[in-house]
């Protein structure tokens, strides 16, 4: 039973960064119906930025300063990929947008796996404890990860409920043919969901840097494309969707890991991927896109 | 300048020329082969060259002409590659005659898990396609990694080299004429349909349904076939061979040489080929400048260096008076 | 008995929004049927449900006494419905030889393996389809134009070619969406006199969605007014014109 509880606690972990993740993935294609595939490699980004900075910063920054540090500068990297990328193919197929985003994210990990051709170990960034909760360990980061992406995805919430950008934002994602007709700037929209989005992807990657402290360019395939399979299965587009197919598969995977030998983590997420699009294409929250002829 | 363009168009318009092109070229590679004309790695590039063309061309079947966006013929080629392997090295080791079924049985190989792939997939909306065959070449690679008998993340080594210049060759001319004879027919008409406008195409009788399984399965065996050249010309391959690089490395091609056009398939393999050997000493980055060209591709000249352009030598006799001239 | 087409009872609902409510209609075989109603009365979407692109969400659509509700829209394609789109959709970066011929495979009979190997049936069907094919646009005056992509032909043109395309199914039933939408009262005419000259010419019974009226009431047999997704009068033309609720449908409400 305390077994139980434990792979719990770390399933509720592990699920809360893949949704962190998640959001960005489905936030932007809410609004671009894209796949940014260079979403996950950003997030790779955000653990090397947090590296750069404990390590060549002069002072020892304070944990909050650098996570809003990292989320600024993933953010900004992922606006300005909208910019000089994306913008110029609003009007091209989708299909040219989705492979511009895979080579987009190509280059940031090969070129992050140029300079940095072997596994980094991430510093620490503060003291981690342990603490012993009726026979269940949870750690000082454990609970840091849980408290910090909760009060992301709850302010991201109220952002898109409650602010005026959320509610352009969510005119965008309706029609983004005609929220230029009620005044709405469609670009800055795009860019300030960009900004949002990977910034919440860098704030995921520089935690689970911290929680998984070896960090290597090939993270941005091996874990941002698993939130993206999160996002996929609660319904990409939906917010909600990606705070549930992230906790999912944080479960899915820690229990397979936990009684499979762990190389079948991958095979096992990835079939479940495959699964539930086959009994619902479009996810467990999605819906069928309507086509007007 | 303008003198050369001249004659370009003039030699395009004389279709004997690719008969003649087809022997000279199959007498070369004999020759090549047998002899010492060519050192073992001009040998070796032009081999990885003609594998590339029958990769580019079965790509394109499907991000070309059909117009969706696959990201898994490197699990095509992963499982054309093992299967075909797995025959020559371990099951009937010493036996080279073999080589010509064991390639058929890795496109077969390939073929069944694409059928079954395209079932699924395209019961849904366009950009599916992308995330099943991106979870696709995830699943093969993991699966491969899994399974011992094939040598798990080690993968199989001593694989005879059996991919011979004039062997490559021939599959790629096979392919080429079986993509092309396909295309210039009612499938290939009902598969271009549905790149410009899958619903009015629907609503035209075609059974689009039927059509792009039909494109994609063709497309799986190709890839699956080119896996199989590859594995005996490496002699080495394990899971991570056939990753989403792998893959990047293929939609160039399609992308640089035109989508939907046999031509520019061929244009793009023969560049890519010559691009990436030009860049191996740098090493990785040589995956950073790939991944580059394809976004300056995508925003600068999404159709490709051909774009919709075909040769005439490609085309039909009776589609010639068809050919499209400037509106 | 003898209706070609026959709707009963069909709704078609997106989400709260009702589109077409309890929708009857029959069409007889030979006659030219229009349908007329305001902005989004659902004339397009009974089009829609008629060629299977929709479902109906209740209700069923028979064509020569067979259900074709539920089917896929090729398949009511190659029963012999032939339609049109309001916003043209034709296949723009091919040639308009190869739109006709893409509608005109339907009727070729050969496998794959013939195409692959270039045998048995192949090649007489290949040249057969482009001979009628170009009878076809000879016909509509675009077999001058039968190499050019289809994008560069003029507006109009492209129209032509997407009722020629539509033709080329051979169908039964010709289904046209605004056929006349953005021409002028000369060109309209012109049109007037084209389509009744095709449905001479290739024996078709006609439905069309118009909102120019002087050419539905000088072409049509019957005409249907939807109205808010319902049927709110059909009957002749003359009758039509006379029918008050066609009229305060047409210019909001009517002072009682
Ligand atoms: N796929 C769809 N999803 C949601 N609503 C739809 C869809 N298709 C049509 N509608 C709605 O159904 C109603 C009828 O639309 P429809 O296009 O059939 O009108 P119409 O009579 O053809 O109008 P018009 O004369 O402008 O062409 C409209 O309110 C439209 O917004
Ligand atoms: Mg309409």
């Amino acid at each position: 039973m305390a077994y139980f509880a434990q792979q719990a606690v770390n399933a509720i972990s592990l699920g809360f960064l893949y949704a962190l993740i998640a959001l960005g993935y489905t936030m932007v294609y809410g609004v671009l119906t894209m796949i940014n595939f260079a979403h996950g490699d950003l997030f790779m980004l955000g653990a090397f930025i947090c590296l750069l900075l404990v390590t060549f910063s002069p002072i020892a920054l304070p944990f909050p300063i650098l996570l809003v540090l990292v989320m600024l500068i993933i953010g900004g990297l992922g606006g300005l990929i909208e910019r000089l990328a994306y913008r110029p193919l609003r009007d091209a197929p989708r299909v040219s947008a989705v492979i511009t985003a895979l080579g987009c994210g190509l280059v940031i990990s090969n070129t992050t796996l140029s300079i940095s051709p072997y596994s980094r170990a991430m510093p620490e960034v503060f003291n981690d404890q342990y603490f012993n909760v009726f026979g269940v360990g949870i750690s000082t980061l454990q609970m840091l990860i849980i408290g910090v992406s909760l009060a992301l995805m709850i302010g991201l919430d109220a952002l898109i409920q409650k602010s005026r950008f959320g509610m352009a934002l969510r005119a965008v994602a309706f029609d983004a043919r005609s929220a230029p007709l009620m005044g709405i700037s469609v670009n800055r929209i795009i860019s300030l969901t960009f900004l949002i989005g990977t910034g919440l992807g860098g704030a995921a990657g520089m935690l689970y840097g911290m929680a998984f402290p070896v960090i290597s360019a090939s993270m941005g395939v091996l874990v941002g494309w698993k939130a993206f399979i999160a996002a996929v299965i609660g319904g990409i587009g939906n917010i909600r969707g990606a705070v549930l197919g992230g906790f999912i598969l944080g479960t899915v995977e820690i229990f397979s890991v936990a009684t499979l030998p762990s190389t079948y983590r991958d095979l096992i997420s990835y079939s479940l991927l495959l699964v539930i699009l086959i009994f619902k294409p479009y996810g467990i929250l999605g819906r069928a896109p309507n086509i007007k002829v | 300048m303008e003198n050369i363009r001249r004659f370009c168009v003039r030699l395009a318009d004389r279709r004997w020329i690719l008969p003649v092109l087809l022997v000279l070229g199959m007498t070369f590679c004999v020759v090549a082969e047998s002899t010492s004309l060519l050192n073992s790695y001009t040998r070796f590039v032009l081999t990885a060259m003609l594998v590339n063309v029958i990769l580019c061309v079965s790509l394109n079947l499907v991000n070309g002409y059909l117009g969706e966006f696959s990201v898994g013929h490197a699990g095509f080629m992963a499982l054309g590659a093992y299967a075909s392997a797995m025959l020559t090295t371990c099951l009937f080791p010493q036996t080279p005659a073999l080589f010509i079924p064991a390639i058929l049985v890795g496109g077969l190989m390939a073929a069944v898990v694409g059928f079954f792939l395209a079932l699924l997939s395209f019961k849904t909306r366009g950009d599916y396609l992308a995330i099943i065959t991106l979870a696709f070449l995830m699943i093969v690679k993991s699966a491969l990694e899994n399974i011992s008998w094939v040598g798990g993340p080690r993968g199989l080594a001593g694989i005879p080299t059996l991919t011979t210049l004039p062997i490559a060759f021939a599959t790629a001319i096979i392919t080429l004429w079986v993509i092309r004879n396909l295309i210039y027919s009612k499938f290939g008409r009902a598969v271009v349909a549905i790149r410009e406008d899958e619903i009015a195409a629907n609503a035209m009788g075609v059974r689009t349904r039927e059509a792009k399984i039909l494109a994609f399965t063709v497309s799986s065996f190709f890839g699956g076939v080119a896996g199989a050249l590859l594995a005996h010309q490496i002699t080495f391959i394990n899971p991570g061979s056939f990753d989403i690089v792998k893959s990047t490395e293929i939609l160039v091609m399609v992308y640089l040489g035109g989508i939907g056009s046999l031509a520019g398939s061929i244009l793009g393999a023969v560049i890519f080929t010559f691009l990436s050997e030009a860049l191996r000493e740098y090493g990785t980055w040589r995956m950073v400048i790939l991944p580059l060209i394809l976004v300056l591709l995508m925003i600068f000249r999404p159709r490709g260096i051909m774009g919709l352009r075909e040769l005439p030598w490609f085309l039909p006799r009776r589609e010639l008076f068809n050919r499209r001239k400037k509106s | 008995m003898s209706a070609l087409l026959e709707i009963e009872d069909v709704t078609m609902r997106f989400g709260g929004l009702c589109a077409i409510s309890n929708c009857r209609m029959t069409v007889p075989a030979g006659i030219t049927h229009g349908i007329i109603g305001p902005n989004g009365a659902g004339k397009t979407t009974l089009f829609n449900l008629i060629t299977g692109i929709y479902r109906p969400t209740e209700g069923i659509i028979r064509y020569k006494g067979r259900k074709i509700s539920g089917q896929r829209p090729s398949r009511i394609a190659l029963e012999g419905i032939g339609r049109t789109f309001q916003n043209i959709r034709i296949f723009k970066s091919l040639t308009v030889l190869e739109n006709v011929r893409i509608a005109y495979d339907s009727q070729l009979r050969y496998g794959p393996m013939e195409s692959l190997m270039r045998v048995g049936r192949y090649g007489r069907a290949e040249d057969e389809s482009i001979a009628r094919s170009m009878e076809l646009l000879e016909h509509f005056g675009l077999s001058g134009f039968a190499s050019i992509p289809a994008s560069g032909l003029s507006y109009g043109s492209q129209r032509r070619l997407e009722i020629a395309r539509a033709l080329a199914l051979k169908p039964a039933l010709l289904l046209l969406d605004e056929p006349a939408a953005g021409m002028n009262t000369g060109e309209t005419s012109a049109l007037t006199e084209f389509l009744r000259d095709i449905r001479d010419h290739f024996q078709v019974t006609m439905i069309l969605i118009e909102h120019h009226m002087h050419l539905v009431m000088n072409l049509c047999d019957k005409i249907t007014v939807l109205d808010f997704g319902r049927v709110i009068a059909d009957g002749t033309p003359a009758e039509i014109r006379a029918n008050p609720r066609v009229i305060e449908a047409y210019l909001g409400e009517s002072t009682e």
